[in-house]
């Protein structure tokens, strides 16, 4: 009966596989009565995986009959490739139960044929070979779509009220707390006839809070020349130093003092992380800054910074996107600008239309993800309590328009 | 310097030298004089960078400017030593590479490794007051590159993964309000625990969204949201808090660990 079903297993085999060749059934029969015969899997099918470097394939399979979840004979299956015509080597092997598998590593200029065998404790069926295939590149990556139409919605909004500023539009931005502090901690700085103190972080030009640091730094230099108050800025990075530099500068010159400016004002000591601490602690309790700005990246050292700040008496206005870091600041400091609070007061204190749209922007997509997370909570919800298949496909939209495969 | 400072400082001095000697006589390496020193030279600059709690001195600044100055010279012989000789210029000259002794990578050549060469000469333009203004082309480009590539990458896991996994059901395996009340228990997994730890989630995560939203001020029902928004906040940082300073302890058992150990060799 057994081999009944194998024989009509391998004429349905042959038969059902459109793309397999005919003259190529290649079950090994043993005539052994130990042996455990089995059926080959059927309906190889090899197709392009897609969205990929053109250096792989996929390949799919019905798996034996005498593949079953219990008592089952097939204890693996094997895969073999030709590549380029030539002869069948195999190229690895995945458990029984298991119907398909990514070939990976291919190039794009060759072609490939498969066949899969199943394989029992002493017996080989292979399937037929499947069609000769080569790897291709796809113009376009169609997973990604949900992620370009988010990034398009995302960035249509920035553009908008970029332009809108442009026009002379006024956007509001709501009033954030640090900042308030900031004219009277350089107002206190001057009175009291000490310097300012100003830490970037430790990060370079390439991060987006060091960048905010340095819009912040324009509108507090600027304030520092008008109130002639000394500012000193030692810096881990040498981008950084020059960056700063510029910019203390031009705040110097728009103030009307440029002879007040002094390339010393901002100081390269080193990039190494905990040597940089040493040296600003030192300058901390030799110079006892009234006013420490901590903006930027900060890691490790930004507790021992704090501390040291608050241990000399400064007021510290502290910031950072960094969420490891911000207990830190909040427990030592005066004022800490939390997250995106540090960028929206470097737009808000800059009032250039490209930053302010830039945040107006971003809350429009903040809106989308507060109004997407409420009405997929809800029908979850909904979904999941009551059975209402309405809200279940509600569900399921949503959360396979929020994935991104690579 | 005053006679305290002097008396000190030969006190230092001293403990400085026998402490050289007795590792030095006890050590069992091949040059026990040399790891003697080393060890006694770290352990002397770890007490010089901790006698910062107390105040600020000559050891500490000693210790303090010898850190900057190495770690400094350091870091540029690295970018050198490991970035443009070890990486560079194997692939782009067998001649600048035969000089530099390093292995000449055949069939790596690539016309686009000339491009950070230009840019690193545009960067050092800023040391001429008149060609400074070209040192803001490579700049120009890190911050663009650098804006470019994590918008998408940010897009992707604080946008799109983040909504994903928020929308969570605020009722896990309701069979309504009897059933609910009959089945009430306060394990981790149980009914009760998982739909208060997912309410929590969502409000959370919406009122944080709130705080973090600055087109509309924190007034009324806005406001009061963004309230608890910052309680949550603060609630987070509050345990972050406690988790990084075990972290930092850590950190400190380490440092006493080697002198005990490693130098004074009171502790196995």
């Amino acid at each position: 009966m057994k081999f009944i079903s194998i024989y009509f297993v391998l004429l349905v085999s042959l038969s059902v596989s459109a793309q397999t060749n005919d003259n190529d059934s290649t079950s090994l029969l043993v005539n052994d009565s130990l042996t455990i015969k089995i059926a080959p899997p059927t309906s190889v099918i090899v197709e392009d995986y897609k969205y990929d470097d053109a250096d792989n394939l996929q390949l799919h399979w019905v798996p034996s009959i005498d593949d079953m979840p219990q008592d089952g004979k097939v204890v693996r299956y094997r895969i073999y490739q030709s590549t380029n015509n030539g002869s069948f080597v195999l190229v690895d092997s995945v458990n029984f139960s298991v119907n398909m598998k990514k070939i990976e590593g291919l190039a794009i200029d060759s072609t490939y044929q498969f066949m899969v065998s199943a394989v029992s404790k002493n017996y080989e069926a292979k399937s037929n070979k499947t069609i000769t295939i080569q790897t291709e590149r796809e113009w376009i990556n169609f997973n990604l779509a949900s992620l370009f139409l988010i990034a398009l919605l995302i960035t249509s909004a920035v553009i908008y009220f970029i332009e809108t500023a442009r026009r002379g539009k006024e956007l509001f931005v709501r009033k954030i707390a640090g900042l308030e502090a900031v004219d009277e901690a350089i107002g206190r700085a001057t009175e009291m006839g000490r310097p300012i103190l100003f830490i970037p972080g430790i990060h370079d030009m390439d991060d987006v809070q060091t960048l905010a640091a340095i819009t912040i730094l324009g509108k507090v230099a600027r304030q520092v020349a008008d109130y002639d108050t000394k500012i000193r800025m030692p810096v881990a990075r040498s981008l950084v130093m020059t960056a700063a530099r510029e910019t203390i500068k031009t705040a110097y010159q728009t103030a009307g003092r440029p002879d007040a400016y002094n390339d010393d004002m901002v100081n390269y000591i080193t990039d190494e992380q905990f040597g940089y601490v040493a040296a600003v602690d030192g300058i901390m309790v030799r110079e006892k800054p009234a006013t420490i700005f901590l903006l930027g990246a900060f890691f490790a050292e930004s507790l021992i910074l704090a501390e040291t700040g608050n241990s000399v008496g400064a007021i510290q206005i502290a910031g950072t996107a960094r969420p490891a870091q911000l207990p830190f600041f909040i427990a030592a400091c005066d004022f800490t600008l939390i997250g995106e609070e540090l960028f929206a007061a470097s737009a808000y204190l800059s009032g250039e239309p490209k930053m302010l749209g830039s945040l107006k922007g971003q809350d429009v997509g903040k809106a989308i993800a507060m109004g997407v997370i409420i009405v997929g909570v809800i029908s979850i919800t909904l979904g999941e309590a009551y059975g209402i298949e309405f809200f279940s496909n509600i569900t399921s939209s949503i959360q396979s328009f929020f994935t991104v495969n690579k | 310097m005053k006679k305290t400072s002097m008396v000190v400082f030969a006190t230092i001095a001293s403990l400085f030298l026998l402490s050289w000697i007795v590792k030095g006589m006890f050590s069992e390496g091949s040059s026990p004089y040399l790891d003697g020193f080393l060890v006694t030279l770290a352990a002397f600059l770890t007490l010089a960078i901790m006698s910062f709690l107390y105040k600020d001195n000559p050891y500490y600044k000693f210790a303090e400017h010898l850190f900057v100055g190495v770690s400094a010279a350091y870091a540029m012989c690295l970018g050198f030593w490991s970035t443009i000789v070890g990486n560079l210029i194997p692939r782009l000259s067998s001649t600048v590479s035969d000089f530099f002794q390093v292995n000449y990578i055949e069939g790596d050549y690539n016309i686009f490794f000339v491009i950070p060469i230009i840019f690193g000469i545009l960067l050092l333009m800023r040391l001429s007051p008149k060609a400074g203004w070209l040192s803001r082309w490579p700049l120009a480009f890190i911050v663009g590159t650098t804006a470019g590539l994590n918008f998408v990458r940010y897009l992707r896991s604080d946008f799109i993964n983040q909504i994903n996994s928020t929308i969570i059901p605020l009722l896990i395996d309701w069979n309504g309000f009897g059933d609910f009340f009959s089945n009430m228990n306060f394990s981790a997994t149980g009914q009760l625990v998982m739909m208060f730890s997912n309410l929590v989630i969502f409000v959370g995560v919406v009122c944080g969204i709130i705080y973090f939203y600055f087109s509309k001020e924190h007034t009324g029902w806005f406001g009061r949201a963004s309230k608890v928004g910052i309680w949550i906040l603060m609630i987070t940082f509050g345990a972050s808090f406690g988790y990084t300073v075990m972290g930092r302890i850590s950190l400190l058992v380490g440092r006493i660990t080697f002198l005990f150990k490693d130098w004074l060799e009171i502790i196995s």
